[in-house]
């Protein structure tokens, strides 16, 4: 201010100017005021509220994006959460059927086992029965030809003379002998 | 032809090299000096273009408000018609200035309710004070509209008048007075002292320094511009011998001052809206 002071000062010794450049001239005003008005009034009505917008557009495009991405982290847990649930009680069910499957397959193991030692023993029972059977049969079988080839026998021992031993041991090997033959030739036959 | 041609331009060019002595002519009057003029108050007081000595008056300096005014209302219309979501270069520096003036200026003052309530004045105000300041350093204008002390005064009054009625609203105005002129927490004694210098500070000088400020800072800035480059004309056409040189100093201390210029520019602008801001919540506090 002193400065503007000194140069006011100095412009009225040089008697170029008497204005002092701190009292406005009227016309200084009205053009100031007029011009001012009118940028106030553009900035603030027309221009000023079409940035906001812009800008709050933006601000809204953002507040929603990150919204959206907070929605979909969100979702994201929870789609994981019953996944990972899921799988869990997938685990366990596939643990609890291969533990049914292996009780089962034991289960199956016992059972064929009880059975086919059931089988074994009634084969085995069968075989038993048969061969007494067979054994009967030949006891029958044999009683009845031990008594005709011991009165066979007998008959020729007594129609041969019994002198000496060695006639009777050969009697007695022909005897067998024949013996012999008759079974070979039976068990031809039945052959 | 062509010979002709050229003997003409040689002939041309040799007159024109022997009239720059006697100063007349476009280059005459560019390269010419009449003696060394420091420059004076009269610098803000150009001849009238219209209207002269009426109350229209309409000189240079009005000139200069008038285009800044509307360079600047065309500059941010051509940003705001093709304003997209995704800004371009333009629009990236427009947003880059009006988030400067609300985070840098107007959010670091008030809350930021009362900033969203005040904020498009203050960033018009900032704007507007830029453009017309920087009209001083523009080639072709070179003067700054907030030279010339009536559009300074004109936005201090608006913001004197803003931060008047704002705080009459909201306190009333008793309220609005006792806050103002009876600060809170102060022995009563002091008020003797105190209550005078709140009302000057409140109703006189916060005003009166508002517009000064501006004013004087863009007339100081204009004369030294001034001073220099008039300086620089007269070493380097009228001063003989080792005094030319002396014209490259004040060539350089002009550009530098133009840099400085732009500088103050914009640092005017900051303050005046800072001191706005300031102004406008103290009067709607409660407590200051």
């Amino acid at each position: 201010m002193t400065v503007l002071n000194q140069l006011v000062v100095a412009a009225e010794e040089h008697g170029e100017s008497s204005a002092n450049p701190l009292i406005p001239a009227p016309y200084d005003i009205l053009w100031s005021a007029i011009i001012f008005v009118i940028i106030v009034v553009v900035f603030m009505k027309v221009l000023l509220p079409k940035m906001q917008a812009v800008l709050d557009e933006r601000a809204e495009l953002i507040e929603g994006g990150l919204k959206k991405a907070e929605e979909a982290q969100s979702e994201a847990a929870a789609a994981l959460e019953e996944y990972t649930a899921q799988l869990t009680e997938a685990r366990a069910e596939a643990a609890r059927i291969r533990e049914d499957a292996r009780a089962e397959a034991t289960a199956i193991v016992a059972d064929s086992r009880t059975s086919a030692s059931g089988d074994a023993q009634r084969i085995v029972e069968t075989a038993h029965k048969q061969i007494e059977a067979e054994r009967q049969q030949a006891i029958v079988s044999l009683r009845t030809e031990v008594g005709a080839l011991a009165t066979e026998l007998a008959s020729r021992i007594v129609g041969e003379s019994l002198a000496d031993d060695a006639r009777q041991q050969r009697i007695i090997d022909s005897f067998l002998d024949d013996l012999e033959s008759q079974v070979d030739s039976k068990q031809k036959a039945e052959g | 032809m062509a010979n002709l041609a050229l003997a003409a331009a040689m002939t041309a060019a040799t007159e024109t090299s022997s009239d720059a002595e006697s100063s007349t002519g476009f280059f005459g009057w560019l390269f010419g000096s009449d003696g060394f003029h420091a420059p004076t108050v009269d610098e803000f007081y150009p001849p009238a273009l219209l209207f002269e000595g009426t109350l229209f008056e309409f000189n240079r300096i009005e000139l200069a408000r008038v285009i800044a005014a509307v360079v600047l209302m065309l500059l941010v219309w051509l940003v705001v018609r093709n304003a997209k979501l995704v800004p371009g270069r333009g629009q990236g520096a427009f947003e880059f200035m009006l988030d400067f003036v609300r985070t840098q200026i107007v959010e670091q003052v008030m809350s930021k309710e009362n900033a969203k309530r005040f904020l498009p004045f203050l960033t018009t105000l900032f704007f507007a004070i830029l453009a017309f300041n920087l009209t001083g350093v523009i080639p072709l204008i070179n003067i700054a509209g907030t030279s010339l002390i009536g559009l300074p005064i004109i936005m201090a009054v608006w913001v004197y008048v803003l931060y008047l009625g704002v705080g009459i609203k909201q306190h009333g105005l008793g309220g609005y007075l006792k806050l103002s002129l009876f600060p809170a927490g102060v022995p009563k004694g002091i008020y003797v002292l105190l209550t005078p210098i709140e009302f000057l500070q409140v109703f006189i000088l916060r005003p009166a320094t508002l517009a000064l400020r501006l004013a004087a800072n863009m007339m100081a800035g204009h004369l030294l511009l001034v001073l220099c480059f008039a300086a620089t004309q007269y070493f380097f056409f009228e001063a003989a011998g080792f005094m030319k040189s002396m014209g490259a100093v004040t060539f350089v201390a002009g550009f530098a001052f133009t840099l400085f210029e732009i500088f103050v520019a914009a640092l005017q602008a900051y303050v005046f809206v800072m001191l706005s801001s300031v102004y406008i919540n103290m009067a709607i506090e409660e407590e200051h």
